[in-house]
């Protein structure tokens, strides 16, 4: 947002003004109810509910489904200005001046949320069933990802910025119980701890943001900050909107909270595609879009939004070319869109619609393509490597149309889903800022790159997999929410269509005025689609042309090396963060052993040595005390004389 | 009359007890000797009962006379239970009590 366009800003961002839920919005709570219902029976049930535990899984979450459609249905009766709809649960907490109401907010923002969670969520429950047929823990892994659509429907739903801190801490917890899901694995448990240790730093941002809230305005609440967040001071709704910034950071993992997600990939392949690529990890894009009455007041915090967004989405993108395992590309991948939404988020009332528009479509295809490459390990015997894949586009067609549908989305094919997301942004950026374009359009390019490399050696060239393998295709449960999703990656651009998403955002995130490109919108998609064919192209001469080793290569470039370490991240968390706190806590150990505790000790070991040399005063011989007794009389005699005389 | 002999005697009296306590081993004896500095002091008291016209210092050394008497009892009471249980009357022996 330019500095000419602030007054006007009073305008564009919507004050938040909800109507009471009434018919079938009344069962807004539902919605929430059912999940957490569903996690609560199959953790508490035990082994008696093994046998129906995950119909009951997806059918809560189908439910849900249900419900949100009826919601978004209703939503759709109402006129623009009535789609906000607020209701009243409960008073939560009563301390004092204090007061917040749990309460549910449905608007146009979290009508579509709800159909993403539920809908992609439910698609990823049915194949779910699938996935899991041979774990032993099956119900408790439904379990748990039921416990998770509650928490992300609270935070999508919440009313107050302490109820998303609620859904907020909810996911976190629900993401690090699936990501340790195979705890016997030393790894995935230390991957499940590295992600909730590093969401906490995120999360203190959250507090702090909350805390801040609540001291500048009193309450929570979205709809009366809306009405008053201008009035507060500039320094503070700076601060208010990096806190917001960190937290969104740490959940969506942004640079510099970005080292978690290749990790999380240790979860079950469903966990990866619901949590960590369609639902949670958008998280941060939703605070910051839902805080636009923040953002839009902060110039400065919006702008760190956008060099979040610009730098982690070729972050993730030169980590998505370098790896091997087929779904720490996708998770570079997933870091790089949410890169693009973060970068769309900053950039003001012209973006946050198609950061929103962009998250709907990621959320499909990503979601597909984990499900596939889910598909292709299940082929595989959960080898990871796409250097044992090759060929594999005839050995499991289902996956691999379905697949390629998802690819075409993501790398911005036109006519498919991402075609169209990714445009609206890259647009947007060139119009607000030329650098940020530029690094809008290189992510595109790197995308069609490492996204046709991964495609390439994953369904063509030589087969490369060991003789004891026999690649097959998956169950019906498996590949039916596959092509329901390739589908959705297809068509996702229907959205767009006359322009719906923007209109149907704009009573919550504003109208924005028209911006001027630099060029004409039809050169910028043609140069866009360019670029993307170039990324396309040196991807099949460095790749398809080649024979692709079975063993990575060794002797790579700098460059390579760089990216197959994440570009350093975790190094560098270790030199600045891990190692120095080593050593502080190391020094205050020692001083604390030695200076508090020797001071401490040092002290009881003197009275002790004294007490013990005074006891054997203490002789048991009736004369010697008599002989004190006397000693002690004469000296008080003495002073009382010395005293009177004196 | 003048009352400094009495108060001398009084002293060598004292002074006899006290040294009697301090290098005396026998229970018996010791005790004696503290009656002896008990005794001392009624005398000291009584001297200066007499030089103040007043009778404080003879009502105080009934006191210490009834005082004495008890003690007595209950300190003999328990020399010779010592000396049943011990053979032997000897306050160095008595030394159990200590750190």
């Amino acid at each position: 947002m330019t500095t000419a366009l602030l007054p006007s800003l009073a305008e564009s961002v919507p004050v938040i003004e909800t109507a009471p839920a009434d018919g079938v919005l009344s069962l807004l709570w539902l919605i929430i109810a059912l999940p957490a219902l569903g996690a609560a029976v199959l953790l508490l049930g035990g082994r008696r509910a093994d046998a129906w535990g995950h119909l009951l899984g997806v059918g809560t979450v189908a439910g849900s489904f249900l419900l949100s459609v009826l919601a978004f249905v209703s939503l759709m009766g109402r006129g623009a200005e009535e789609r906000s709809v607020s209701q009243h649960l409960y008073t939560w907490v009563e301390a004092g001046s204090f007061t917040v109401d749990a309460g549910l907010l449905l608007d146009p923002l979290s009508a579509l949320f709800l159909l993403l969670i539920t809908g992609v969520g439910g698609i990823i429950h049915v194949y779910s069933v699938g996935y899991m047929a041979h774990d032993p823990r099956r119900r408790r892994f439904f379990g748990y990802l039921n416990l998770f659509v509650a928490a992300m429907l609270v935070l999508v739903l919440a009313d107050t910025y302490l109820g998303v801190f609620l859904g907020w801490e909810g996911v976190g917890l629900a993401s690090y119980l699936l990501i340790g899901f195979w705890q016997h694995k030393p790894s995935a448990a230390a991957a499940a701890k590295k992600a909730f240790v590093v969401n906490r730093v995120g999360d203190l941002g959250m507090a702090l943001g909350v805390m801040l809230l609540f001291a500048t305005f009193g309450t929570t609440a979205f709809a009366e900050i809306s009405a008053v967040a201008s009035e507060a001071s500039d320094a503070v709704l700076t601060v208010l909107g990096l806190l917001l910034l960190l937290a969104a950071c740490g959940k969506s993992a942004q640079v510099p909270l970005q080292s978690w997600l290749l990790d999380a990939m240790e979860g079950p392949t469903p966990v990866s595609a619901l949590i960590h690529a369609a639902t949670m990890v958008t998280a941060g894009v939703y605070l910051i879009v839902r805080s636009n009455f923040i953002y839009e007041a902060a110039p400065v915090a919006q702008s760190a939004v956008v060099v979040v967004g610009a730098v982690t989405l070729l972050w993730g993108a030169v980590i998505g070319c370098a790896k091997d395992d087929i779904k720490k590309a996708l998770a570079g991948s997933t870091m790089s869109q949410i890169g693009y939404m973060m970068l769309a988020a900053g950039l003001g009332v012209a973006g946050y619609a198609f950061a929103i528009f962009h998250l709907l479509t990621h959320g499909f295809f990503k979601a597909n393509m984990f499900l596939g490459a889910g598909s292709v390990m299940h082929a595989m015997d959960d080898d990871v490597d796409m250097r044992h894949y090759g060929a594999l586009q005839k050995m499991l067609p289902v996956t691999f149309l379905t697949f390629a549908m998802g690819y075409l989305a993501i790398i911005g094919f036109p006519g498919f889903s991402g075609f169209w997301s990714k445009d609206k942004i890259i647009e947007t950026a060139f119009s607000e800022n030329l650098v940020v374009g530029l690094a809008a359009l290189l992510g595109a390019g790197i995308t069609a790159f490492y996204m046709t490399r991964l495609m390439l050696m994953t369904f063509f060239g030589e087969k490369r997999w060991d003789k004891s393998v026999h690649p097959h295709e998956s169950p019906k449960v498996m590949t039916v929410p596959l092509i329901v999703l390739a589908a959705l990656s297809v068509l996702g651009g229907f959205l767009l269509l006359g322009n719906w998403v923007v209109d149907w955002l704009e009573p919550v995130v504003g109208h924005a005025e028209h911006h001027e490109l630099p060029v004409s919108p039809l050169v910028l998609t043609t140069i866009i689609t360019l670029v993307v064919a170039a990324g396309v192209a040196l991807a099949w001469f460095l790749v398809g042309k080649r024979d692709v080793p079975r063993v990575a290569p060794a002797n790579v470039s700098v460059f390579t090396r760089a990216a197959r370490a994440d570009l350093y991240g975790d190094a560098m968390n270790e030199a600045l963060l891990m190692r120095p706190g080593d050593r502080f806590v190391g020094g205050v150990t020692t001083f604390d052993d030695s200076g508090v505790d020797g001071a401490v000790n040092g002290t009881a070991a003197t009275f002790a040595g004294m007490s013990g040399r005074m006891r054997r005063w203490q002789n048991g011989y009736v004369r010697s005390y008599a002989l004190s007794l006397f000693g002690g009389a004469l000296l008080v005699l003495v002073v009382l004389l010395a005293v009177n005389l004196g | 009359m003048s009352e400094t002999p009495f108060l001398v005697l009084s002293a060598i009296l004292f002074t006899i007890g006290a040294v009697g306590v301090l290098t005396r081993r026998n229970a018996l004896v010791l005790f004696m000797c503290v009656e002896l500095m008990l005794n001392a002091t009624n005398l000291a008291l009584v001297t200066f009962s007499r030089v103040h016209g007043n009778l404080h210092g003879q009502v105080t050394a009934f006191f210490v006379m009834v005082v004495a008497a008890a003690e007595v009892v209950v300190g003999l009471a328990i020399i010779v239970t010592i000396f049943r249980t011990r053979r032997s009357a000897s306050v160095d022996d008595a030394s159990l009590l200590k750190y």
